[in-house]
């Protein structure tokens, strides 16, 4: 009976996370309203502020925002099962809908209107990632430190393209790393007295 | 052996890809750059299918890439690298780390990753631009007017769309207008 129960209710975590991997489009933020419709109107597994906090550990964690969602939500109500499931769930919709597209794909992409349609996706494409970009340079939080790093990366990407230079970004991204904790944790550590005794 | 090193790769996109999906496409593409995987007309064909289809745009590519590396199996390892990370983290996060995520060091941290990945989408969104129009490196320069159109069409679309239907436009709706546009302009 016990036992019967546990299995129901991961049964229940895993269908509704299979739901939300095979109806949201898009990725990322497109799919915050209807992570929340399912898991806190429907369900009221999380409330709101918990959901908040999660999109906030999501956005300073690795990975798709989907998976730490679903992963946090099935641990809070089932342990590691419960997170297994849930994440399980979120991507297997995925999972199977692009391996079936790339066997299409792979017989199709030779087609003149096939080709023809993706040279149009490709215009959609740079626009999408443009558009993403500037939408997250505009919620930015700006100070000299942000504006600057920021237009460092965005030139030194350029220019390591049009040289055909090698440069991985996740150095960039330690880079980044390195100088945020040096900046807004180390500096004001050690120099805040000085300044304090200037200011004085 | 491939798929060791498909697992491998995507452990790393997984664990370096802050900020969802965008976040992590120019890394993917020094990825199957480096590796010859795909060529960057394809890299572009597979965010297109990744941004129609259902779930996670990492999780699409990984699958997409995987599968067309070493076949399923390569698309459940990319899948399960670019997971993982995040997987565990989370993971550890709620069981016992939960302090963390507050703590001064951490939170300056993020604060210094957070415009390097900014500029790396707007940097790798002015790459598929320039690059669109025909621009491959400094001494490759073939103009594509037919793809300038397109692009500039669909920016009109996505400018004005919001103002007529006051709601924002979907990825899928954009998708829709550059295939019609890549079959008017390309097929014929």
């Amino acid at each position: 009976m016990l036992f019967n129960c546990m299995k129901n209710k991961l049964l229940e975590i895993f269908l509704t996370f299979l739901k939300i991997g095979a109806t949201t489009f898009g990725g990322g933020y497109a799919m915050i309203p209807l992570i929340r419709h399912d898991v806190v109107d429907n369900k009221n597994w999380l409330n709101e502020e918990e959901l908040m906090e999660i999109l906030t550990i999501a956005e300073s964690t690795p990975g798709p925002i989907a998976i730490n969602v679903a992963t946090y939500t099935g641990y809070k109500i089932k342990g590691i099962w419960g997170s297994i499931l849930a994440t399980l769930g979120v991507v297997l919709p995925s999972f199977f809908v692009i391996l079936a597209i790339s066997f299409v794909y792979e017989q199709f992409k030779d087609n003149q209107i096939i080709a023809a349609a993706f040279m149009g996706i490709k215009a959609a494409v740079a626009l999408l990632i443009l558009t993403a970009g500037l939408r997250m340079l505009v919620k930015m939080k700006k100070n000299w430190y942000s504006i600057t790093v920021m237009i460092l990366i965005t030139s030194a990407l350029v220019i390591f393209d049009l040289l055909v230079v090698n440069f991985s970004s996740v150095y960039l991204i330690l880079i980044g790393a390195f100088l945020g904790f040096f900046l807004y944790y180390l500096e004001p550590l050690l120099f805040r007295k000085k300044k304090k005794e200037e200011e004085k | 052996m491939i798929y060791l090193i498909l697992l491998l790769e995507f452990l790393k996109i997984g664990l370096f890809s802050f900020g969802g999906g965008y976040g992590m496409i120019s890394m993917m593409k020094e990825t199957v750059l480096s590796h010859g995987w795909l060529s960057e007309a394809q890299l572009i064909d597979f965010i297109g299918i990744a941004e129609s289809t259902p779930g996670p745009i990492a999780i699409n590519m990984a699958t997409f890439i995987g599968v067309s590396q070493a076949g399923v199996l390569g698309a459940a390892l990319a899948t399960l690298g670019v997971v993982l990370p995040s997987f565990i983290t989370i993971l550890l996060l709620a069981i016992i780390l939960r302090n963390v995520m507050k703590s001064r060091p951490f939170t300056a941290i993020i604060a210094g990753i957070r415009p390097v990945i900014v500029g790396l989408i707007v940097g790798t969104g002015l790459i598929f631009v320039y690059s669109l129009v025909g621009l491959s490196d400094l001494s490759t320069f073939s103009f594509d007017y037919r793809s300038l159109i397109i692009f500039l069409l669909l920016a009109l679309i996505s400018l004005t769309f919001p103002r007529i239907f006051k709601k924002k436009l979907n990825p899928l709706i954009l998708i829709a207008f550059s295939i019609f546009f890549g079959i008017v302009f390309f097929a014929f």
